[in-house]
């Protein structure tokens, strides 16, 4: 089976560094960042009031869906999708084939703008998770939940 | 695909429930959802037509409590069923850790079910996943209903990996979390063995 995404402290600081800068240098409300299977890896800006966790399997299906389409088209993926509100807009685009970087905004921005920081914090977020799996894949790592006891399951469901 | 975040120490994972339309996949999240504290549940999205039938996917994140000090987060999907949704079943299958299959228990749907494990297997093999390693319950659902198979037929049929199985009536919760925490532990299970 494919081994999953883990993430370390180090990797961790990087990412939200790059979405918290995303957000302040597109304008933007919200940045997120969401694994191709829906799970949230990162939000930067106002996400207290949003349900990342709904908007992060959303993500991930509309960008599965999207990309089942292009297929069909005999494309290989859409690099990147927009959708205009009346009042928030939001622009997706995938970062080294795996994860999604996610751009809420308004008016107080541009779509231009946040496709130009975009541009910018992709490259750097691909570099990280170039290293993130590098780091997994490196003989010699630890299984993280290795020292895990089928008890310490059984206990979980004991309730 | 499993994430296991060392900053948030949290363990999410991946749990789609399989099994041909009308199956009673949706009622099988519905009823989880309706019966989980507000603090353990996200909310439950159901992508479905105007007649409630499953368009694309439900989805239903799900908090179980800790491990060694690490938050275990399950996210449940339902695929939709009718079998010209196959595209959008794949997609949903892409990154699962584990998978349920709901089998609908009357006689005149055994065909169905039938069509949909093979089809589970195809789509499965597809993402680079085997059936028979992945981790697997399988739920006779319906069993309320009179015109049902017996279970030693559903097993000898639907399960050849005699993977855990389960007896449901999915409106009224029977077998619906004990399915749930089966599968859960086989997904924590493998994780634990480095899957
Ligand atoms: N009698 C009975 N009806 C059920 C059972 N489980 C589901 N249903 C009903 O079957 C129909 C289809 O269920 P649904 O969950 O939408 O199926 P899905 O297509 O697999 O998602 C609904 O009307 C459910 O109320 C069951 O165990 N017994
Ligand atoms: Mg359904």
């Amino acid at each position: 089976m494919n081994p999953g995404l883990v993430m370390y402290e180090e990797e961790f600081r990087k990412i939200s560094g790059i979405c918290d800068r995303l957000t302040r240098d597109a304008s933007a409300k919200v940045v997120f960042l969401v694994d191709k299977n829906g799970q949230l890896i990162a939000a930067a800006g106002q996400s207290q009031d949003l349900d990342t966790t709904s908007l992060a399997s959303l993500t991930a299906g509309n960008v599965a869906a999207m990309g089942g389409l292009a297929k069909l088209i005999g494309e290989s993926e859409f690099p990147s999708q927009f959708h205009e509100g009346a009042h928030e807009s939001i622009h997706m685009s995938i970062v080294g084939g795996k994860v999604v970087l996610v751009v809420i905004f308004d008016s107080k921005t541009s779509l231009g703008l946040v496709r130009l920081r975009v541009r910018k914090a992709s490259d750097e977020l691909a570099r990280i998770f170039e290293q993130l799996a590098r780091r997994q894949a490196a003989p010699g790592t630890p299984n993280p939940l290795a020292e895990i006891t089928d008890d310490d399951i059984d206990n979980l469901f004991s309730a | 695909m499993s994430f296991i975040n060392y900053s948030s120490r949290e363990i999410n994972c991946k749990i789609v429930y399989y099994g041909p339309g009308l199956c009673g996949k949706t009622t099988n999240l519905q009823y989880v959802y309706a019966r989980t504290s507000p603090e353990a549940k996200g909310k439950m999205i159901s992508l479905a037509t105007e007649t409630e039938r499953t368009l694309f996917f439900d989805f239903l994140p799900l908090s179980l409590g800790e491990i060694r000090g690490f938050k275990t987060r399950f996210h449940l999907y339902t695929v939709p069923g009718q079998v010209f949704y196959d595209a959008s079943r794949k997609l949903i299958l892409k990154g699962v850790d584990g998978v349920v299959f709901v089998a609908d228990s009357q006689i005149e749907r055994m065909e169905a079910n039938l069509e949909s494990v093979e089809n589970l297997r195809i789509n499965l093999s597809e993402q680079g996943y085997d059936l028979n390693r992945i981790p697997y319950v399988v739920q006779y659902n319906k069993r309320d209903l009179p015109n049902v198979a017996t279970v030693d037929e559903l097993h000898r049929l639907l399960n050849p990996r005699k993977v855990p199985e389960f007896q449901a009536v999915a409106p009224t919760g029977v077998g619906v979390f004990d399915t749930l925490k089966q599968v859960a532990k086989l997904v924590l299970t493998e994780l634990k063995r480095g899957g």
